[in-house]
């Protein structure tokens, strides 16, 4: 899911640095000082649960969890991912500097989109329901980062377009095995603290 | 403290060589961003390889190991390596070689290791004068060099729990691994996994809780205190006019070789 520096082009990468700029600001906006613990310690959760590599077939793939991300975190995934990816990139060498602002919007521009579609399915009804629409807002998830990956390479050049083919045909497992596990998460979750998914930002508990 | 971003070998403290860690940690972070954009900016793979060498000049002064610090260099996702591998194949131009009946272009494979060389040498740059840091530093660093101070605190946070965590998570996967869970491709792994995650997130925010009480019951009024307080020094001065010139010279030479190749 790491764009590397330099292999997009420049234009692609300014308009997603100053969208993703625009989505930290809200996700900031919504972050009273405090939020900023349960927020920090989430982030590192997400972060943490990144780590985790998940069997597939003969391979293995890691968690991006972003769609739980965002039903957790609402607008508040932004800082909170970009916290990760940026730890991520100046310790472990994953992605890039330049290509913050694109990785960011590819990751935490889903997360949001997922919360403010499904955010109210997963909330309310049975835990089964709301595992159900979880499922679906994980799955859901992936697919638009994988979309927004390819997006960002088809507008690169058409040099590009069948790298971006192969990153939407390479996400389908992924969107699965993720898919699966959300709602896992989702139905856990609900079943021992059901206020975890309150409307975040809203309720300082 | 933070063994999940640093690494088991580089305990704080404990090697004391003169090098980039006596530098101010804004101007590494500066530094940083002006060489990813510079090296961004180059074109012509003779200077991007000297881009490439004059970032790995840092790893020695870094005092990072330089075998790990090489290997995060190099790893990158599946689907950036198999972009490079498929760039020769799409690019129309000069044929070079035909792999089951595909030609590859030399204009492909030029652009393919133009990305590769320019992704590893802003990597290793910002792995050596950033991930070199400890991390509360580039916490204080970013909050010196006028970051959102709420951004800055949702990092040191992150930063302090990512370790207790992360032990947080092996404790649940011994738990896991003494009762026979094995991992395979079924729905009792996923279930199992998403139940380990959900576990997460819950201990989380009822850590998070408590952390919020026990700030409180000390006077947290919304805003933390960062003593650090960094100064240029001569070294640093001298530092950044030698990384300033250097980077100059790269995009100069860049300019030069483009438009006169002979």
């Amino acid at each position: 899911m790491h764009i590397v520096d330099g292999a997009l082009a420049t234009p692609v990468v300014i308009a997603e640095a100053v969208l993703a700029v625009g989505g930290l600001a809200m996700g900031l906006s919504r972050l009273p000082m405090e939020r900023i613990p349960a927020a920090g310690v989430l982030s590192a959760a997400f972060f943490v649960a990144g780590l985790i590599h998940v069997p597939i077939g003969p391979s293995s793939v890691h968690l991006v969890l972003n769609g739980l991300a965002g039903l957790v975190l609402g607008w508040a995934a932004f800082p909170a991912l970009f916290v990760g990816l940026v730890l991520q990139a100046a310790f472990f060498g994953f992605g890039g500097l330049t290509v913050l602002g694109v990785n960011l919007l590819n990751i935490a521009g889903p997360a949001v989109l997922v919360w403010l579609v499904f955010g109210a399915m997963v909330r309310r009804g049975s835990p089964m329901a709301g595992a159900v629409w979880g499922g679906i807002a994980g799955a859901a998830s992936i697919a638009g980062t994988a979309l927004a990956v390819a997006a960002a390479l088809a507008l690169s050049g058409d040099a590009f377009l069948p790298a971006a083919k192969l990153v939407l045909l390479a996400h389908v497992p992924v969107m699965a095995v993720e898919g699966l596990l959300t709602g896992a998460a989702v139905y856990f979750a609900r079943v021992v603290k059901p206020d975890l998914f309150a409307v975040p930002g809203r309720v300082a508990s | 403290m933070t063994h999940v971003l640093t690494g088991a070998e580089t305990e704080a403290g404990a090697r004391h060589l003169p090098g980039l860690s006596d530098r101010d940690p804004r101007l590494r972070i500066v530094l940083a961003v002006a060489f990813a954009i510079t090296v961004v900016s180059l074109s012509d793979l003779r200077v991007l390889v000297v881009a490439l060498a004059c970032a790995g000049c840092l790893v020695p002064l870094s005092g990072l190991p330089v075998g790990l610090t090489l290997r995060r260099m190099l790893a990158m996702d599946g689907f950036v390596i198999a972009m490079l591998l498929l760039l020769p194949f799409s690019v129309p131009g000069t044929p070079l070689f035909s792999v089951w009946g595909l030609t590859a272009s030399r204009e492909g494979l030029v652009h393919a290791v133009e990305i590769g060389l320019t992704a590893n040498a802003a990597v290793l740059a910002l792995l050596t004068l950033v991930g070199g840091m400890e991390p509360v530093t580039v916490g204080h660093a970013l909050h010196a060099l006028k970051v959102p101070e709420r951004l800055v605190h949702l990092m040191m946070f992150t930063i302090r729990y990512v370790d207790v965590l992360r032990d947080e998570t092996q404790r649940l996967r011994v738990a896991m691994k003494v009762r026979g869970f094995r991992p395979g491709t079924n729905w009792h792994t996923y279930r199992s996994y998403g139940y380990l995650v959900g576990m997460l997130l819950v201990r989380s925010v009822e850590r998070s809780e408590r952390i919020l009480a026990a700030m409180k019951c000390r006077g947290f009024s919304g805003r933390l205190v960062l003593l650090e307080q960094p100064r240029m020094r001569a070294g640093d001065w001298v530092f950044a006019a030698l990384a300033a010139s250097v980077m100059l010279a790269l995009l100069a030479a860049n300019v030069w070789l483009v438009h006169d190749p002979a």
